[in-house]
């Protein structure tokens, strides 16, 4: 086995901790991390919660591979009903932290209840105590992380925490590990923020020996890390140019969603591409990009960490921000920039260290402030209002909203509820660019008709990597299919939703997949963790906790209206570029979408479904 | 005709310098050229020419060949990359 067989539980009313065992029957049907966090979350909360309130749970939760020397065995997620969307929220993070607390002794840690005052989770082995976090209250992701090792005397604690927008209830707050790893998207660290939580401090020195067959583990990860290696993807392409490779190749295809999805192609997506990242500045002579970085366990070291032009309007008089830092991703890059019409490089570099600084989605930010900037050209939203004049192409807007949004001032707190809520509070529902509440990432649904798809069918709102369909569509991976059609799309988004939940429960990073297959991760399962565990389990379990996040979003209100695009995509054609004309055909896809599922007209799993995923 | 190449990624690096900061070659070709003239011409090692688009379109390696290039095409090529 791999897992500790250990969960924490920790009422923060009570401000109580217990040690519970693993229930192993639900590990053997949902493996763990995704999967086994959201199985026990939906076993324990009312679907129809605040997820805001001291009702709704939230669990950091390990896979059976984390911590292992299964390359990128160091991921974790934080599950929980989210309050950007009302639906199952799934935030995986790499960096450190995963690792650290498999190694410390537990699989999970979930959370209830809400404390009178702010505190936060020490953990440090068996040893766990609720602390005092008032001192904590008010700092920034980077100060609570510089605080807590020093206070813990330990440079090798691992943090995962919030920054003032979790604290404020910024409806898309982060919670950040590692000062630049993220549990990024649908607003976790606000439902952290609702229960006075600042942070888990984690310090494990258990390791992970548990292995079932520990022989065969080191051999089956050695075999897998050499196919990572030589692929020309994962072992090459990724390390050098990272995700922001992608920049150039989605608007050449023309599928590059820019300025609030008016346009697919962005005339500046050259100046703020990896490509880009890579050039002297003429300012310093030095590039924006200094070194890659990986993740616990990774051989992959995709991540990017760059230095911003001291230079730059926006750092010249604040020195900690010259420093080597995350940034940029591609999606970063994109919603910051492309979303917005913004192509100034550096400005981008800063308000994704802001991202990171105060725990907030770039992706749900920067896709806001593009909503912002279409209302700002319309009339509808002024200067006085926003505090700044905010065109599209304006980085003194972005900055200085990223700026607001980060402490809470101004205007920041109007952004800070998302493009669907800001723009039903202006009267435009239709302008934001978002699915069940949760902004779109960086491809648009009428140039990749799978992402449409992907999109309004996620679990956890608008989101690329439920079901990243732009491996086939555009990149060729495992196979090359049309982006323009929507012929055979359902049953291909279904293979990679089922897939992507295996890999998601598992401990390990979702990028794997640029290289191996759910074949290679099987025989890594099978060698760390005792029993059966064949692929037409995984494949069956995959399908399972689609079905399980799926009822649970039924239950707590979401019906098959839901699954939709805004109607941007469906009624304005693509203008320019491969796909000049169409529109989105999701109407076309959700039917045989959902025949494929199993589910009715509604969009609900039937009884023969249910019955056979045994739900 | 005039065409335009573009290279990315570690392609940049077949680029001449005036074309660097841009990614884009602008140069006349004979009519008929294909895109697999194109890598020809330009030495492309096999190993890094994987996305191989005209005007934004796939091209399949066994197209490659036969894709005859019209004026104004734009073909643009990056080695095996992913992101997210």
């Amino acid at each position: 086995m791999a897992w500790t067989r250990k969960i924490l539980r920790v009422n923060l009313t009570d401000r109580t901790t217990k040690s519970e065992p693993l229930n192993m029957e639900w590990a053997n049907d949902y493996l763990g991390q995704r999967g086994l966090a959201t199985k026990y979350l939906v076993s324990e909360i009312d679907p129809k919660v605040d997820p805001l309130s001291p009702e709704n749970k939230i669990i950091w939760a390990t896979g059976p591979l984390t911590g292992t020397m299964a390359s990128t065995g160091g991921r974790y997620s934080v599950v929980t009903k989210g309050p950007l969307t009302g639906a199952i929220a799934c935030s995986n993070s790499g960096g450190y932290f995963g690792a650290e607390l498999k190694f410390a002794g537990w699989d999970m840690v979930i959370i209830e209840g809400r404390a009178s005052s702010p505190v936060y989770l020490s953990i440090e082995n068996d040893k766990v105590e609720i602390r005092d976090a008032s001192h904590l209250w008010g700092k920034t992701v980077w100060e609570t992380e510089e605080t807590l090792k020093s206070e813990h005397q330990d440079p090798q604690v691992r943090v995962s925490c919030i920054g003032r927008t979790g604290e404020a209830g910024v409806l898309y707050a982060a919670i950040v590990n590692d000062l630049h790893r993220a549990a990024g998207r649908s607003g976790v660290g606000a439902v952290a923020g609702s229960k006075n939580l600042k942070a888990l401090v984690v310090r494990g020195t258990l390791g992970v020996g548990n292995l079932a067959n520990p022989k065969e583990f080191m051999k089956v990860t050695f075999e897998k890390k050499k196919i990572l290696k030589e692929n020309a993807v994962t072992g090459q392409g990724l390390p050098t140019y990272g995700t922001q490779v992608l920049m150039n190749v989605i608007n050449e295809i023309g599928a590059m969603p820019t300025r609030n999805h008016k346009d697919v192609q962005f005339e500046g997506a050259r100046k703020i591409s990896a490509e880009a990242m890579h050039e002297p500045r003429e300012s310093d002579g030095k590039a924006q990009l200094v070194n890659n970085q990986g993740c616990f366990g990774c051989t992959i070291a995709c991540g990017r960490i760059s230095k911003i032009d001291q230079t730059h309007y926006t750092v010249v008089n604040s020195p900690k921000y010259w420093g080597a830092s995350g940034g940029l991703e591609y999606e970063a890059a994109w919603s910051l920039g492309c979303a917005n019409g913004v192509d100034d490089i550096e400005a981008l570099q800063y308000a994704n260290m802001l991202c990171n600084e105060d725990g907030f989605d770039p992706i749900s930010f920067g896709a806001t402030i593009g909503a912002v900037m279409e209302l700002y050209e319309m009339g509808v939203l002024t200067k006085e209002e926003i505090g700044i004049e905010a065109p599209f192409g304006s980085a003194r807007a972005l900055t200085f909203l990223a700026e607001q949004t980060a402490r809470g001032e101004g205007f920041g707190k109007i952004v800070g509820l998302g493009s669907k809520r800001l723009c039903e509070k202006y009267g435009h529902p239709e302008l934001s660019m978002s699915v069940k509440g949760q902004e779109f990432p960086a491809y648009d649904a009428r140039g990749v008709q799978g992402m449409g798809l992907t999109y309004a069918t996620s679990n956890r709102g608008a989101c690329h990597l439920r079901s990243y369909t732009i491996s086939s569509e555009v990149l060729g991976i495992p196979v090359k299919t049309d982006p323009h059609t929507t012929e055979g799309k359902p049953a291909l988004v279904k293979a990679f939703q089922d897939a992507t939940a295996v890999v998601d429960s598992s401990g390990l990073c979702v990028f794997t997949t640029f290289a191996w297959a759910l074949s290679d991760i099987q025989p890594q399962l099978q060698a760390a963790c005792e029993g059966d565990w064949s692929m037409e389990k995984l494949d069956l379990m995959g399908e399972r906790i689609w079905n399980m996040e799926r009822q649970f979003n039924n239950a707590a209100g979401f019906t098959r209206k839901d699954d939709d695009l805004p109607p941007r995509l469906k009624t304005e054609a693509a203008k320019v570029g491969p796909a000049k004309g169409l529109v989105s055909g999701i109407d076309k896809m959700i039917p045989e979408y959902y025949a494929l599922r199993g589910w009715d007209s509604e969009g609900r799993p039937t009884a023969e479904t249910v019955a056979r995923l045994g739900l | 005709m005039q065409v335009t190449l573009k290279l990315y990624a570690s392609l940049s690096d077949y680029l001449p310098d005036e074309a660097k900061r841009t990614n884009e070659w602008p140069m006349d070709v004979p009519e008929g050229t294909t895109v697999g003239d194109m890598i020809a011409r330009h030495q492309l090692p096999e190993r890094l020419v994987h996305l191989v688009l005209v005007n934004g379109h796939f091209i399949p390696p066994g197209s490659r060949a036969s894709r005859v290039l019209a004026a104004d095409d734009v073909l643009a090529i990056w080695p095996p990359v992913a992101g997210g």
